[in-house]
């Protein structure tokens, strides 16, 4: 497989987000804002392209029967070492999403793959999985914090951009996540029933899904 | 009563799924039958108390003592997994009927961010032995009262006529999200 197939499946075809419906604890919780769901998405990819790269180094060596904590410890490490250089460097960032970092180690998206991908295959092709997926992930989160930021703070990465009486603080509480994500992946579903039109529709599906998402903000008031 | 009010806290105000997102995963898996959501409930209820204590107790006096405190993710998550394989192999021994009602969602724990989310909290709050082990009840009985609500509703769900591109993922979303706004309310009672 060469690497640009490996990449577009990883962020169109199997985008963990949408299509998998994997990982979905961190997708939910950070994405208050645009810039945090960048921020978690970047580092779930660093861990992911890690983790792949060393899983399949060392995957002949690995006895079958205790793969999964082998698995686990190598992604836990990587994991601690994001968590400090962010510290370190982003210490914002790292306050923002607080107890989400060390939680990337459970996140199912870098045990799936490291089981469907890092495990079987070499390390140049699970590297390139690792970006991939962490791609998808990370647009899924930048599109997801991107809505709920507009509507719930009137603002888009941080820059106001609606007059104060149009924030509707229910999309930054936990219900707006919920409902944001439904809504996204409606139009995903919708989509994809119309291939051949995908990629242009795909901004005024987004559209239509913030009118959908009013709506259904009005109706739960 | 401070504990008291932890345990309320934990179970209704910062209930994991509604609130802080935290096993979502075999929120929306396991939900689609209330008898299977109530098992994985109890599941989590006792790995959860034991791993808060467990977690506990080798942060305090490994971790720290040895001043590797960094290294309590790699510790933690190795913890929970141990404690869930031999909290499997203990129950298959001593109580077969309910080993055979828990069993399948035993491994599945290990990935649930939930238990990790409890003991990192725990320690971040610096909180005591006690107040960590009622704190992880607490989370836990959340996680179960959410999840068995949620599998009740689904229920009704699967037999309603739904459009199309709603059907799966986004309708349970939605009602996670109504049933969250409903949790919302709670947040004023403490």
């Amino acid at each position: 497989m060469n690497p640009i197939k490996i990449i577009k499946n990883g962020i169109i075809d199997e985008n963990p987000t949408f299509v998998q419906v994997i990982g979905m604890c961190p997708t939910l919780a950070v994405t208050s804002s645009a810039k945090n769901g960048i921020g978690m998405g970047l580092s779930t990819a660093a861990v992911l392209m890690c983790s792949n790269f060393v899983i399949s180094l060392i995957r002949k060596i690995i006895p079958d029967s205790v793969r999964i904590p082998c698995y686990i410890v190598v992604i836990a490490t990587f994991v601690t070492v994001v968590q400090l250089l962010l510290k370190a460097f982003m210490p914002e960032l790292d306050s923002a999403l607080g107890v989400y970092i060390p939680l990337i180690v459970v996140n199912c998206i870098i045990l799936a793959r490291a089981e469907a991908f890092a495990g079987k295959n070499g390390p140049v092709a699970s590297l390139f999985d690792g970006l991939g997926m962490g791609l998808g992930f990370t647009i899924a989160l930048t599109l997801l914090g991107f809505v709920r930021e507009l509507l719930g703070s009137g603002s888009i990465f941080g820059m106001a951009v609606l007059p104060a009486n149009c924030k509707t603080l229910l999309m930054i509480l936990p219900p707006g996540a919920f409902i944001s994500l439904a809504f996204l992946m409606v139009a995903v579903n919708i989509i994809k029933d119309r291939p051949a039109k995908a990629k242009e529709e795909t901004k005024s599906e987004v559209k239509e899904v913030k009118a959908e998402e009013k709506q259904e903000k009005e109706a739960t008031k | 009563m401070n504990l008291f009010i932890t345990l309320l806290a934990a179970v209704f105000v910062n209930n994991f799924i509604f609130s802080k997102f935290l096993g979502i995963c075999p929120f929306l898996g396991v939900s689609k039958k209330v008898e299977t959501a109530a098992g994985m409930g109890i599941a989590v209820i006792f790995v959860m108390t034991l791993a808060s204590a467990a977690t506990w107790l080798v942060h305090k006096f490994v971790l720290v003592s040895l001043g590797i405190e960094y290294m309590y993710n790699i510790a933690f998550i190795l913890i929970i997994a141990s404690l869930v394989q031999f909290v499997e192999m203990f129950i298959k021994k001593s109580s077969p009927s309910l080993y055979q009602a828990l069993g399948v969602y035993l491994p599945l724990i290990t990935t649930n961010c939930a238990v990790l989310g409890v003991t990192v909290t725990n320690m971040e709050n610096g909180y005591g032995f006690l107040q960590s082990l009622v704190n992880g009840i607490g989370a836990a009985v959340g996680f179960a009262l959410a999840i068995v609500l949620f599998a009740g509703v689904r229920e009704r769900i699967a037999s309603s006529p739904i459009p199309k591109p709603f059907q799966g993922f986004p309708i349970a979303l939605i009602t996670a999200g109504l049933m969250s706004i409903a949790f919302l309310g709670f947040s004023g009672m403490l």
